[in-house]
């Protein structure tokens, strides 16, 4: 019934009822993880600090933020394929943007420095990929992934350097972060506006990427040169992507500086980048949600590690990791996700066109 | 006015010449066979025409606009689509989004990051893959077909775009006789809006789809004709006989 003869064009209703018999046969019984993982952590995550001691939750709300950050990994890596190693440089120039903007300028307000340090990690995402992306004929990965570790690595020497960010000590005790005239300082309270805004990126960053765009992406993912041949400016899709990537790590940064109380060159620098780029393939790349679950079971880990096994932690933590990528390269999701899911599909959902078929 | 006129193509690679001042012109709406033996040059010539190469000297006129200095992607948008010889088909993305993926290069990025095409482009979506008979696998990875399926996918990813001039680079290759028949029989409806370059090895296929026939040996055009002219042909004969 599927296989009409060629050049005859079928009328729309057979296009329909073809496309919704496929579609129903193809989706029948396909159970879905996804969505599962993601309330059930969602629910974890909101009754955390309920449960939790408070040096916990503190501990949990840099995990959150550490979340964010890996975040904008996942995105220009498990999803557009840009191997991006110095993801830390937009994380710490926006850290220490809002750090300056607080010591110098008496600015703390969280309506200001949150869309500051955003527009920091935009800002300096799309001035890197005009050197890294944007050119006439797409570069290599390794070109982009080591022109963006020596931004990070030189963003780091500069700090270290420069008696104006305070040099090896970075800029310490930063005011707390005001909403109004309410300060805010870690515990439950900062933990849920970390949460909060988490879930929102996360939702934006899932819209997008499961649209048309997303499929341009995953495109982009695949073989970036086929579809350049279709008609795709592949440059801009790429510097469009690693800036909105920026932009997500510059609020990470943003949050973690007013957090912590203080920025130092580490969050600018390689060590950070490569932290990153860890807790993405630990979890799983390209589903979001690994993302999330690779920071935290990586930082709930050598939280637990470093007090237990005080001397041996980071060869333990090691092991482990080097366990999964070699057992599980498509990291620790893939153990609950099938690669059906993980990829998705970008067409209409079954009862758009059943909704569609008149 | 052809459709498209390439002149005085050469394109040198360090001290090889692989073309060597060759031609090509292209009608509306009509088929031409690149052919001639190994190393000869066609795809080369073909990846000069799609923009993968640039050529070293000449000039590739298309729809009357000088595209020698186009980016694939411009060219794709003057209305230009190509094949590769190996296929490259999106292995991990189901056929459907193969095909959506085509069909919707040329959206803003707005429209795509709110999908408002998504619904327009289904009937075009399900239409290619029942011209295409893969509907029935619409919803499968596209690494699950088999090389021939594969073939098809990317033909009908590079008419889904809608094309003025496709260049299909060996559609037939590794396929089976049978295969060969149906993508012969797949490629005649698109006669009606679009030209046709083929580079392909299986001369049969070639007489029967092509109305011109374009031969290269050694980086030059030996001769360029109709199907019946060029079988004619004493030097054409010649080269391949020697071949043989």
């Amino acid at each position: 019934m599927l296989s009409t003869g060629t050049g005859i064009q079928p009328p729309p209703r057979a296009i329909d009822a073809a496309a919704s018999t496929v579609m129903a046969s193809a989706f029948a019984g396909r159970k879905r993880v996804l969505p599962i993982l993601e309330v059930a952590l969602l629910i974890a995550a909101s009754i955390a600090p309920l449960v939790l001691k408070d040096y916990i939750t503190v501990y949990a709300t840099r995990v959150l933020i550490l979340c964010l950050f890996a975040l904008s990994f996942d995105l220009v890596w498990g999803y557009a394929g840009i191997l991006s190693l110095g993801q830390s440089l937009f994380f710490g120039m926006a850290g220490y943007g809002v750090a300056l903007l607080s010591r110098d300028f008496g600015v703390g307000s969280i309506f200001a420095v949150l869309p500051a340090g955003t527009l920091i990690g935009l800002v300096a995402a799309l001035l890197l990929a005009g050197f890294l992306l944007l050119g006439r004929h797409p570069s290599s990965v390794v070109f982009v992934s080591l022109g963006t570790m020596t931004g990070a690595y030189a963003a780091d020497r500069l700090a270290r350097g420069s008696h104006y960010l305070g040099g090896q000590n970075g800029i310490p005790s930063i005011q707390p972060m005001t909403i109004g005239s309410h300060e805010l300082s870690e515990g439950p309270g900062f933990y849920y506006l970390v949460l909060a805004i988490l879930v929102l990126i996360y939702l934006l960053s899932r819209f997008l990427l499961r649209s048309q765009f997303g499929l341009a992406l995953a495109g982009l993912r695949e073989n970036e040169q086929r579809i350049a041949f279709f008609g795709y400016k592949v440059q801009h899709l790429k510097a469009i992507i690693f800036a909105i990537s920026g932009a997500i790590a510059g609020t990470a940064g943003s949050l973690y500086a007013f957090h912590e109380g203080f920025v130092w060159t580490n969050m600018l620098g390689v060590v950070m980048s490569t932290q990153v780029v860890l807790y993405v393939l630990f979890g799983g790349s390209g589903t979001l949600i690994g993302a999330v679950i690779g920071t935290a079971i990586i930082e709930g880990l050598s939280f637990w590690l470093s007090d237990n096994y005080r001397d041996i932690w980071p060869i333990i933590l090691g092991g482990l990791l080097l366990l999964v990528i070699m057992f599980r390269p498509l990291g620790l999701i893939s153990l609950v996700l099938g690669e059906r899911e993980r990829v998705g599909h970008f067409g209409p959902s079954l009862k758009e066109t059943r909704n569609a078929a008149p | 006015m052809p459709l498209l006129e390439a002149m005085g193509i050469s394109k040198v690679f360090g001290k090889l010449t692989a073309l060597d001042g060759a031609a090509l012109t292209v009608g509306e709406r009509e088929f031409h066979g690149l052919i001639g033996p190994n190393g000869s040059g066609k795809s080369t010539l073909m990846k000069c025409l799609a923009g993968a190469l640039e050529p070293t000297q000449g000039k590739v006129t298309f729809i009357n606009t000088d595209i020698t200095s186009f980016t694939p992607p411009e060219r794709a948008r003057a209305g230009m689509s190509l094949k590769f010889q190996i296929t490259a088909v999106l292995p991990t993305l189901t056929l459907y989004d193969n095909i959506l993926l085509a069909l919707q290069a040329r959206s803003s990025l707005l429209d795509l990051a709110f999908s408002r095409s998504r619904r327009r482009l289904h009937e075009e979506v399900m239409t290619m893959l029942l011209q295409f008979r893969l509907a029935d696998r619409a919803f499968d990875a596209a690494a699950t077909l088999s090389h021939g399926q594969q073939q098809w996918l990317e033909i009908a990813m590079a008419l889904a775009c809608r094309p003025r001039l496709l260049l299909l680079d060996e559609p037939t290759g590794g396929m089976s006789l049978e295969e060969r028949r149906v993508t012969g029989e797949l490629l005649q409806p698109t006669k009606q809006h679009c030209s046709l370059v083929i580079v392909e090895h299986d001369l049969d296929f070639i007489r029967d789809i092509c109305d011109r026939l374009t031969v290269l040996d050694q980086g030059k055009v030996l001769a360029s004709g109709t199907v019946a002219e060029i079988q004619a042909n004493r030097s054409v004969q010649e080269i391949y006989l020697r071949r043989a």
